[in-house]
């Protein structure tokens, strides 16, 4: 659908990664990363997204965590929470 | 025997004979108790006549002469214990030193015994005697013998412990013909039960077990409890969502409850949505992730194109200050998209409510190359990828987002039709279309543009061709019905065609534009290079004619906020810049090349933009430079591509241009190209229109002196 060809866009845009899709569970559903790197990814920031969010609402529950970026030296995390599933590129973005 | 009784004899009368008793001869103590033996055994008389006076030597005895055996020794009988030490010592510890005792113990102790007779007088004797009495009271004559007995055994004994030899041997004696005597005369007593008395030396134990019974283990185990761990945090916000959670409960409960009038409506509302849910439900999980994808797009957009966010937003030229007052445009974002590549970007708009939204149509101004036509909507955020994309059979020739309604799009087509395309509907279909019965235009559509809603609260808008018609457009019921405003007929030209009817050629609109306050006021530019300044009541006449142009009119505009200045483009080079009062321009610029579009800018009222078909883009400011732009600048590559249009973000300080190869490029200008004129000191910097409008008057008034006084 519309959404499959925006991921496809995300994936064939210039110093992406990786696309990684996980349920609200933490379990990836889809991913363009191999399966290790994968399951790492997917526990990590999982946890990490938990606790933003908790962080974010526990200072004022009627607030939200929209989107969490982690830049680091070699590339940046990108992560799109929602309440039921966890939206994550990793892009190397040229400098 | 006799024999050894006379050798003792001798022996005993030469023994007393000597002196003390040593020790080295205690043959001679030996002999005095057996002559103190003999003696008594004398006494009895027995032996003493079976003494002999045979003397029988032993070999060893020992020789002594006559003198030695005369030799008299002298013994004495002491009380002496020979067996006692004669000289003790004990060590002092007061003095250090061993010290001889003088006196020593001589008693010497032949016999002890332990009796375990007891008083007659005492407690335990009285209580003896008593039980015997009672024993006595059934064999009364036994007892008073043994009484007696006893009686006598006692006497004797509290005579005292320390006596001789003798007595106790006589007691013994005495006592050993006494038991005899009681033992023959006991056996009959014990035939009388007697009292056992419990005392303490006469203890018994008796014990008994009981049964126990043997002990068996029995258990029993029942299945557990199927236990899970569940762990959670109660946070502040969790608490927030239960609550919320159980507020939308109840104010759906009490929904359901209202909406049960409605049964049949209602109930198929509800299948529907069940319906949808579940189908939602069912499909892949990947599209709710649409909304978050998209951003997800733009933030990598973001990163890809970094410098150029940052530009966007942040970058001033600060190389303007030395440029006096030439400014520059800077590239940013070029917007394109593979399907256009043939097509030329006929319209720009931008959204009024999203301000980084736009809309490009892409048709084509070859008459001889007509094919399909695109419209693109483009969002600065995501500079790689239209949002919305929609094609059409006839090339888009101009666009038009409804005020009001940002979701509407009025667009006219190639082949004259006009359509309204909605952006919440998800079709690539225009929501309504004009058709041939309808009342198209029979020639391509150049101008749309929205107006208010009519009395009816209808959707309408207002189109002009090249068929000579401005049509207004009202959405009635879900149908475009179009009503025919005005006709532009050419003056003059009536011609006298067969059978004297008279024809009217129409020219041919080519842009118009409506005034911002005025609302009934609007211009029409042709192709003739007219500028008709008409109004909407009147259907057939003019209010105006300009003679703008020697070539078509491509566009006209009204200043922003001067009320009565307007602006207009041609492809004779030239724009112009008129007050609608007087006839003849304010202000004439000749760009060297052939004008397609002039815009004025949102935020100043002297600051307006061209472009030509050179590809360039000039930016003029009035209020500094009258007769010059201060920016042109190349903004496509020059022979292979044109620029067609330019248009100013309401809000943002950018501009985007498209051009020939279904391009859009978006450009900054720089601080000098946005400079509010700088007041004199002392005097308030005033901001607002009225400081426009009054900013373009100063100016017109300059030029205007000159031309009256000329008119006049």
């Amino acid at each position: 659908a519309e959404v499959e060809e925006t991921l496809k866009r995300i994936q064939a845009h210039k110093g992406v990664i990786a696309t990684i899709v996980m349920n609200a569970e933490g379990i990836p559903i889809r991913t363009t990363l191999d399966n290790s790197s994968t399951v790492q990814y997917a526990g990590l920031l999982h946890q990490l997204t938990m606790r933003a969010r908790s962080t974010v609402r526990d200072i004022d529950p009627h607030n939200d965590l929209t989107f969490l970026r982690i830049r680091s030296k070699k590339h940046e995390i990108m992560i799109a929470p929602d309440k039921d599933y966890l939206l994550i590129v990793i892009q190397n973005p040229c400098e | 025997m006799p024999g050894k009784a006379g050798d003792r004899h001798r022996q005993g009368q030469s023994g007393p004979s000597g002196g003390k008793a040593v020790p080295p001869r205690p043959a001679k103590a030996v002999s005095k108790k057996r002559d103190e033996d003999v003696s008594t055994e004398a006494g009895e008389g027995v032996d003493e006549w079976i003494l002999s006076k045979t003397l029988v030597k032993p070999p060893d005895q020992l020789e002594l002469t006559e003198a030695e055996l005369k030799e008299e020794f002298t013994r004495i009988l002491t009380a002496n214990n020979p067996h006692a030490p004669q000289n003790i010592v004990r060590y002092s510890f007061k003095e250090r030193a061993y010290k001889p005792i003088n006196y020593v113990d001589q008693m010497a102790i032949h016999f002890s015994l332990n009796g375990n007779m007891i008083p007659k007088d005492s407690d335990e004797g009285r209580r003896q005697s008593s039980r015997l009495s009672i024993a006595a009271e059934k064999a009364p004559v036994e007892t008073s013998a043994v009484t007696s007995e006893e009686a006598e055994i006692k006497d004797e004994e509290n005579t005292g412990d320390i006596q001789a030899t003798e007595k106790e041997e006589a007691e013994e004696l005495g006592t050993a013909e006494v038991a005899e005597a009681a033992e023959a005369e006991e056996p009959p007593p014990p035939r009388v039960k007697e009292q056992k008395l419990a005392n303490q030396f006469n203890f018994i134990e008796r014990a008994s077990r009981t049964l126990n019974n043997p002990m068996q283990e029995r258990a029993c185990q029942s299945e557990p409890t199927p236990c899970k761990n569940f762990s959670a945090t109660a946070n502040q916000w969790k608490i927030y969502d239960a609550y919320v959670e159980e507020l939308q409960k109840m104010e759906r409960s009490k929904e359901k409850e209202k909406s049960r009038v409605q049964v049949a409506k209602s109930e198929e509302v509800k299948k529907n949505g069940r319906k949808s849910t579940s189908l939602e439900s069912q499909s892949d999980d990947i599209t709710k992730i649409s909304k978050a994808a998209k951003i997800m797009e733009r933030m990598v957009n973001q990163n890809t194109f970094d410098d150029i966010t940052q530009d966007f937003k942040y970058f001033e030229d600060a190389s303007d200050e030395y440029r006096d007052q030439q400014g520059t445009l800077l590239p940013l974002w070029k917007f394109q998209c593979d399907k256009t590549k043939r097509l030329a970007v006929t319209a720009i708009c931008w959204n009024p409510k999203y301000k980084d939204l736009f809309a490009a149509g892409c048709g084509s101004y070859d008459f001889t190359k007509q094919g399909q036509g695109m419209l693109l909507l483009y969002t600065m955020k995501n500079p790689s990828f239209p949002e919305y994309v929609f094609s059409s059979e006839s090339g888009i020739m101009c666009l038009d987002f409804h005020s009001d309604h940002p979701y509407l799009l009025a667009v006219g087509f190639y082949d004259g039709n006009v359509a309204i395309y909605s952006l919440k509907k998800a079709t690539s279909q225009p929501s309504y279309k004009s058709s041939a019965k309808s009342g198209k235009h029979t020639e391509p559509v150049w101008q749309v543009k929205w107006q208010k809603d009519d009395v009816d609260n209808n959707l309408n808008f207002f189109s002009v061709s090249s068929d000579g018609r401005i049509v207004s457009w009202t959405l009635v019921k879900n149908e475009l019905v179009h009503t025919d405003v005005i006709k532009l007929s050419v003056e003059g030209t009536t011609m006298q065609g067969p059978e004297e009817l008279q024809l009217q050629t129409f020219g041919s609109g080519t842009s118009f534009d409506f005034h911002k306050k005025i609302d009934y006021l609007f211009l029409v530019g042709t192709e003739e290079g007219k500028i008709y300044k008409c109004s909407k009541c009147y259907s057939s006449q003019f209010l105006d004619v300009f003679e703008a142009h020697h070539m078509a009119v491509d566009s006209v505009s009204w200043n922003p906020y001067h009320l009565k200045v307007f602006i207009s483009c041609s492809s004779d080079w030239t724009v112009k810049i008129w007050d609608h009062t007087i006839k003849t321009p304010m202000f004439v610029y000749d760009l060297n090349s052939a004008v397609g579009d002039v815009a004025w800018s949102p935020y100043s009222s002297t600051v307006f933009a061209a472009v030509t078909i050179d590809g360039k883009a000039h930016v003029f400011d009035l209020s500094i430079n009258k007769y010059e732009a201060l920016c042109t600048q190349l903004v496509v590559a020059k022979k292979k591509n044109k620029t067609t249009h330019i248009q100013f973000n309401p809000v943002y300080p950018i501009v985007i241009v498209g051009d020939e190869r279904g391009h859009v490029i978006s450009l900054k200008l720089s601080p000098n190209l946005r400079r509010i004129p700088k007041e004199k000191k002392g005097q308030e910097v005033k901001k607002g229109p009225e400081v426009e409008i009054a900013k373009l008057e100063k100016l017109l008034n300059l030029v205007r002196e000159p031309e009256s006084k000329a008119g006049k």
